[in-house]
């Protein structure tokens, strides 16, 4: 690349990034600002002033929110991994009639929005008294399309001749998932240990409709109330609710970045 | 007679048991398709159904209406300015996530120093959620607190009602909502760039492209699998769009940027009309269904898998 391009390209990107970051930063410098100052738009903190933070979690009870809804990340996340590698396993190893037709069948559930779901989801989870609890919260999404998808992928990929070895050698199948499948696809459970937390932490409607009670209540619609009280034109606290609320997944994404990218490359490929 | 075919019974048992026997496939299977089974294609026969049924508050159905629901949902004008909102937010948001993401992964896949930076910056936002970024942009479009009207009226010009205007309400969230997809659609055609072969690029170096040349004539065709991904999942995204607008305007300011999911959202579950809102996630089906098979036919001859 001749020099002139390369300079560009840096002034490129610096503007983008400064501009993408600037939402988040001006969100930053607010929950270290006094409600006066930001008022008078003095948006740079003279010192790092924690008040608001401390604010966010005496206004709602934020901490409680956010254990909530690490509980859910992670039971949901490894339910749809065990689901997914159970599922992709059977159609890759395990040979039957009306595989092609029951693979077909799960890989249509992609074309039916969520959204579509949600009134008759409700009413089942209700009908099953489970309004409030974590069952209730995590069950409708504990299949995941995308994760047998990307698990099937990765398992044609091991030869068929090692299931064929391992039976004549006595191995049982549930032996040879474990010991053998499961750790060849090992890379693929972290990419989508990190992506399913990401979105069940993210989540935003089914949780809006599945909990009303602060037990299980998670920190996205923890800070939907927080806009929706008085405190609303608190605007430091406010940046800090919502600073609080994505700090593990931006920590998640700055780690996973790289293996979020080749895993979701895989899927992008078919 | 049990007394009498009892030990005969016993000696049969072992193979009729292992008959009986669930085979091995669908116990490996049985977890995701009870779900499936339950929490996908129960409710959507059973959404399909209600469409067609006047129903109680509580969901129950009543009345067999016939097509009545969706007769009442395409004469009402409210609805048709949604359906015409929908359409908008996704011509406002879905080309340009695709082109900025696409522009900055291009920019940004070389091995130049400092590229790991901006790589690590673009690929954030897809840590932010719904609510915490809207809480964000809430901040930046306060009427008299936030940063963009300070910016406006220090320019001379009158404040600017992003969210509470309804000529400008839709390109603001739009805004917000290109932001917030930019994430993702970078980090996917930022794993396809990195899949390219050096050597197609070296070949354009003898030819002496320009950069433009490059773009349309190698890395486009080249990663066509993935921008066609990208494209797909941000438009469905965009057709499912909730979360921001139930955090930056509620459907208002008169009614502008009340889209698809947030009506069906107000309709089944703050005024309890069950049957309406089953028929609209019916539409909402079928557009999704149909945009996306239109897509699939377009670009099938456009993208090309190596």
């Amino acid at each position: 690349m001749r020099k002139a391009q390369i300079s560009i390209t840096y002034i490129i990107l610096t503007v983008a990034a400064v501009l993408v970051c600037f939402p988040i930063l001006f969100s930053i410098c607010l929950s270290f600002s006094d409600l006066n100052d930001i008022l008078q738009g003095n948006y740079i903190p003279s010192k790092l002033d924690f008040t608001n933070y401390i604010h966010a979690f005496q206004t709602q009870p934020l901490l409680r929110y956010m254990i909530n809804s690490a509980i859910t990340g992670v039971l949901s996340t490894t339910l749809q991994i065990t689901f997914a590698l159970l599922a992709a396993y059977a159609i890759v190893f395990i040979p039957f009639r009306g595989k092609k037709i029951i693979f077909l069948i799960m890989m249509a559930t992609m074309m039916i929005p969520g959204e579509v779901l949600v009134i008759s989801n409700f009413q089942t989870i209700r009908a099953w008294n489970l309004l409030n609890t974590f069952p209730g919260l995590i069950l409708p999404g504990v299949a995941s399309t995308f994760g047998i998808f990307l698990f099937r992928q990765n398992m044609m990929q091991i030869p068929l001749e090692l299931k064929e070895a391992s039976t004549v050698a006595g191995v049982s199948d549930f032996g040879f998932f474990i010991r053998v499948v499961a750790p060849m696809v090992k890379n693929t459970v972290v990419t989508l240990a990190i992506y399913f937390f990401l979105v069940s932490w993210n989540s935003y409607l089914w949780p809006l409709l599945s909990t009303t009670e602060d037990t299980v209540r998670t920190v996205q619609i923890g800070l939907r109330q927080l806009k929706n009280t008085e405190a609303v034109s608190d605007y430091g606290m406010m940046a800090a609710g919502a600073m609080i609320t994505s700090l593990p997944t931006l920590l998640l994404i700055f780690f996973g970045q790289k293996r979020l990218q080749e895993g979701m490359t895989k899927g992008a490929l078919k | 007679m049990e007394y009498v075919h009892a030990p005969l019974h016993t000696v049969e048992a072992a193979p009729a048991v292992q008959k009986k026997r669930l085979p091995l496939w669908i116990i490996y299977l049985l977890p995701s398709m009870l779900i499936f089974l339950i929490f996908t294609f129960y409710p959507f026969v059973k959404t399909l159904v209600t469409s067609f049924f006047a129903t109680t508050n509580t969901g129950a159905l009543t009345q067999f209406i016939d097509i009545q629901n969706y007769v009442t949902l395409f004469t009402d004008p409210k609805y048709l300015q949604n359906l015409g909102n929908t359409f908008l937010y996704l011509l406002l948001t879905v080309p340009l996530t695709v082109i900025f993401a696409l522009l900055l992964a291009v920019l940004s896949c070389s091995n130049l120093p400092g590229m790991g930076i901006f790589r690590t910056i673009f690929s954030s936002t897809m840590g932010i959620s719904v609510a915490a970024g809207s809480v964000f942009w809430n901040l930046l479009f306060h009427p008299t607190a936030g940063l963009l009207n300070h910016i406006v009226t220090a320019f001379g010009s009158k404040p600017v009602g992003w969210l509470t205007d309804a000529n400008c309400a839709l390109l603001s969230v739009s805004a917000v909502s290109i932001w917030m997809n930019l994430g993702f659609s970078y980090l996917v055609l930022m794993g396809g760039l990195k899949n390219i072969d050096d050597a197609h690029y070296e070949s354009v170096e003898i030819v002496g492209g320009g950069f433009f040349y490059r773009l349309f004539k190698v890395t486009i065709p080249l990663i066509s699998p993935s921008l066609f991904f990208v494209f797909t999942t941000a438009l469905i995204g965009a057709f499912q769009s909730f979360g921001l607008i139930d955090m930056l305007t509620a459907g208002g300011p008169n009614n502008s940027t009340n889209l698809l999911v947030y009506r069906l959202y107000k309709d089944a579950f703050v005024n309890f009309r069950i049957g309406s809102a089953s028929a609209q996630g019916v539409v909402l089906f079928l557009l999704i269904l149909l945009v996306s098979q239109l897509q699939t036919k377009l670009t099938e001859r456009l993208v090309t898998y190596q």
